[in-house]
């Protein structure tokens, strides 16, 4: 999880992501960088997040994001 | 046949009743005659092309469910270990992928040939030789209604079919298909809906609802109002600034701008709202298209706004897979090599913007102006995305910035910029659309506008007075649509005196009759 955080700061610093649960809806991060975001989950933890996963539920929270690793690699 | 024209409404007199007394379980079948019958109307000959995107999708959708199906089985008949169930269920998708390419390539190929090869063959004709004369009229086909709407409706259906991990969510009839492409209020200039949304109204038997039925009649008719008493009247002058750049340069090209932004928006969302309109009178909700756009701060922010479900058709099916693709994956990884980390990862972003953008240009039409208004329209997101961290500095060190005042600069701004962007929509070809925009700066020639005003365009001073303020009207509808204020409207007799006052301004006021064109909605020759 620390090491997603570490990920969602460095995209966009100036969000809480220990507690947000809109980072989509409420367009806290918006296309571009869920693109940045996406490529960076799938180089560092080995993922392969694509196109067909980028719905809201799987990115409007931190917790979403993990649980969307954690599937993708189970799979 | 026009959704302004008498025989339209004829049309709707017939299929209301037979849809709500013959209902029941068939209802939708009911929907599905009329749509046909519809689109029969814009010549027979376009219900093959139809036909074919239809039968296309229905068989490689249901291969495809038949292939999940097929999975679920045999995954639950033997044990597996995990690689040999990731490896079998890799095996089945690149079948389902097979079938999605065949289905894509057929969608496709039909919107590829009739929409593009006329404009590709007469960029090969100019590179021929002066001597080798070659003749390109023939390869310029006659537009089936809708095509480019329908096509990208049922080319979404493929990839969310093919996305999907149920086999559940796959029509298995083909005729129920058949109306989810061709369902008639939204044929002619979308929105663009997708199957999961509509699925759920589409299909559902209902009984005659009075508050459907006020509520979708007098949205219809607002739509009616602002196409019938804006947009066709001042797409007369809009055609008359345009028809002769001679005559009209300088100042005349901000007039030509500002009214094409006016007519434009006016005949838009009017033939979006008497869908959405007409549509609420079957019982069918259609997804909404517009939010207000000219109150946008921001080009992204206007296109997050105007024509949504063409923007969010191209971000999840076009800007999201290519951004993500392998090329533009490993693009970014040299990048990054070579660039450093901030500027590598843009690569792959700014590449799929430009491609998205380039091709939401062609897809609204073939020729080198859309090329051009898409490409700019990338550009201008792209600066703005790249500024993002300066106008954050900007506002935190400027107390002004954050002012309702500095907001309407940003809302002017963005306004006008979307209105030169525009100008390549309106000017035959690209040298004279940039030479007309030169000439706002180099001949801009005020007195002309001072003494002649807009007198030479061919409207009489009435025709402003009515359109002026059919457009303060849009403006306060649109000040309550925003405000949710629109229940204070909704007791019968408000609602009926509304759409009588409405049926009564468009009969008397509107732009229709001897001396005006029954104009076709201007998105549906995108």
């Amino acid at each position: 999880m620390d090491e997603l955080l570490e990920i969602l700061r460095d995209i966009q610093p100036d969000v809480d992501y220990e507690h947000c649960v809109t980072l989509i809806d409420d367009g806290h991060i918006d296309s571009f960088a869920l693109i940045s975001l996406i490529t960076s989950i799938n180089r560092v933890f080995d993922a392969e997040i694509t196109a067909e996963d980028i719905v809201p539920e799987n990115f409007n929270s931190a917790r979403a994001i993990m649980d969307l690793i954690q599937r993708l690699s189970a799979e | 046949m026009l959704f302004t024209s008498f025989s339209f409404l004829l049309f709707l007199a017939l299929l209301l009743p037979a849809y709500y007394c013959l209902g029941g379980r068939r209802q939708w079948r009911i929907l599905l005659a009329g749509s046909l019958i519809f689109y029969a109307f814009s010549g027979w000959r376009n219900l093959l092309y139809i036909g074919a995107t239809v039968v296309s999708s229905f068989i490689a959708t249901t291969r495809m469910a038949n292939l999940l199906e097929r999975q679920e089985t045999y995954l639950a008949e033997h044990r597996l270990s995990a690689a040999e169930s990731k490896s079998y269920r890799r095996g089945i998708k690149r079948r389902r992928l097979r079938w999605l390419i065949a289905s894509l390539a057929v969608n496709l190929g039909i919107l590829a040939v009739v929409k593009y090869t006329g404009f590709a063959a007469d960029n090969l004709a100019r590179l021929l030789p002066s001597g080798a004369a070659w003749e390109t009229g023939g390869l310029h086909f006659l537009l089936p209604l809708g095509l480019s709407f329908y096509t990208f409706q049922v080319v979404g259906y493929n990839i969310d079919m093919y996305r999907s991990k149920t086999a559940e969510a796959t029509e298995r009839s083909v005729f129920r298909l058949a109306l989810f492409v061709s369902f008639f209020p939204q044929i002619i200039q979308g929105p663009i809906s997708r199957w999961g949304d509509l699925r759920q109204t589409l299909f559902t038997p209902r009984r005659f609802c009075a508050d459907d039925f006020s509520a979708g009649l007098l949205r219809a008719l607002f739509g009616l109002g602002k196409k019938l008493l804006v947009a066709d009247r001042l797409l007369a002058a809009v055609r008359t600034l345009t028809a002769d750049p001679a005559e009209f340069y300088g100042v005349y090209v901000l007039v030509a701008v500002f009214l094409y932004a006016v007519t434009l928006y006016a005949d838009f969302t009017g033939g979006i709202d008497m869908t959405v309109g007409i549509a609420r009178m079957f019982g069918v909700r259609v997804t909404e298209n517009f939010r207000r756009p000219f109150y946008s701060a921001s080009i992204a922010e206007y296109w997050r706004r105007w024509h949504i479900t063409m923007g969010t058709w191209f971000r999840d099916y076009l800007f999201y897979p290519l951004s993500l693709s392998r090329p533009l994956t490993r693009l970014g990884e040299s990048g990054v090599k070579l660039l450093g980390k901030y500027w590598g990862r843009r690569l792959p972003v700014w590449c799929a913007t430009m491609v998205t953008w380039l091709a939401t240009g062609v897809w609204h039409g073939a020729s080198w102006n859309f090329v051009v208004w898409g490409g700019l329209n990338g550009v201008v997101i792209l600066i703005s995305q790249e500024l993002i961290p300066l106008y954050k500095s900007f506002h935190a060190r400027w107390a002004f910035s954050n002012t309702k005042f500095y907001h309407a600069f940003q809302v002017l701004r963005t306004f006008w910029l979307m209105c030169f962007i525009r100008s390549f929509d309106i000017y035959a070809g690209v040298g004279l659309t940039c030479r007309m925009l030169l000439s706002v700066a180099a001949r801009f020639d005020g007195g002309r506008f001072a003494a002649a005003g807009l007198s030479p365009l061919g409207l009489a001073a009435a025709d402003y007075v009515i359109a002026f303020l059919a457009v303060g009207g849009m403006i306060i509808v649109g000040r309550v649509q925003a405000a949710g204020a629109e229940s204070r409207f909704a007791a019968p007799p408000a609602r009926l005196a509304l759409c009588g006052a409405l049926a009564v301004m468009t009969l008397v006021f509107g732009a229709y009759g001897p001396g005006y064109d029954a104009r076709q909605f201007i998105y549906n020759r995108f």
